[in-house]
């Protein structure tokens, strides 16, 4: 799916990286725990999350993740602005909670680590 | 290709910075051109690592050796040691306090993640002295 359509799905604002937004991304996971999401291995994938500090950014870098959303309102601050300018991390906030969030996305035929 | 040695200082005194070192690792090593599953996997192992520096031993130091084999990294903190290296090793086992959980980590999955993503890895850990974490990656 590419970012872009991810975006319109969830009704989203890109805060950051609107020239990434043609990339696609594979899988997906929803998570406010990162070291759960650090157990989770998929390239060019896209993180759902409710946290908003700087690990975040650092913990989709570590993980080669293209995009970040944010659910539930939440919006990164500049500090992360700039954190996933340096290493090309689109981040996107919407309204929708986690749970619709990734409802939505799933039923548009994006799939989880184990891609079921 | 000769041994690449890189050195870094963890700081404990900011979160948010914590990662540092973790990243300028991945670097260096895309920078090198290995395999991108490789690199991945030295970072997550790496940064789960400078993490519990962060948490729980006010910092430490991380060096890297780059060598055509392998990658091997140290990472050494004089925190308050592991008392139960096996209990530490349980998914799900955590000590953190609560305000690192709230930043989303403590969810007791650092060690395994470290054991996880990484080919090798010994503890060595005293009560009141300190860990030394040794990982190795193969090629």
């Amino acid at each position: 799916m590419k970012i872009k359509e991810l975006v319109s799905i969830l009704e989203g604002e890109v805060v950051f990286g609107e020239e990434y937004i043609e990339n696609e991304v594979f899988a997906a996971c929803g998570s406010d725990m990162m070291s759960d999401v650090l157990a989770f291995v998929k390239e060019q994938a896209v993180m759902l999350t409710g946290l908003v500090n700087p690990q975040v950014v650092r913990t989709a870098e570590m993980m080669d993740m293209k995009c970040i959303v944010f659910v539930r309102g939440k919006r990164p601050d500049q500090s992360m602005i700039d954190l996933a300018q340096e290493r090309e991390i689109v981040l996107v906030c919407t309204k929708l909670e986690m749970f619709s969030s990734c409802g939505k996305l799933y039923e548009n035929g994006l799939r989880g680590a184990s891609g079921k | 290709m000769e041994n690449i040695k890189l050195h870094y200082d963890v700081d404990s005194n900011d979160f948010s910075c914590a990662g540092e070192a973790s990243g300028k690792i991945k670097k260096a090593l895309k920078d090198l051109g290995f395999d991108a599953s490789l690199i991945r996997n030295v970072a997550i192992a790496v940064y789960e690592g400078e993490i519990n520096m962060v948490i729980h031993a006010e910092g430490g130091v991380i060096d890297a050796e780059i060598s055509p084999e392998k990658v091997t990294v140290v990472l050494k903190d004089k925190g308050p040691g592991i008392p139960d290296i096996e209990q530490a090793m349980t998914e799900g086992f955590s000590t953190a306090p609560e305000n690192v959980r709230a930043l989303g980590f403590g969810a007791g999955m650092g060690l395994p993640n470290i054991k996880k993503y990484s080919d090798t890895m010994h503890i060595d850990t005293e009560i009141g002295v300190g860990t030394t974490i040794t990982l190795t990656f193969n090629f």
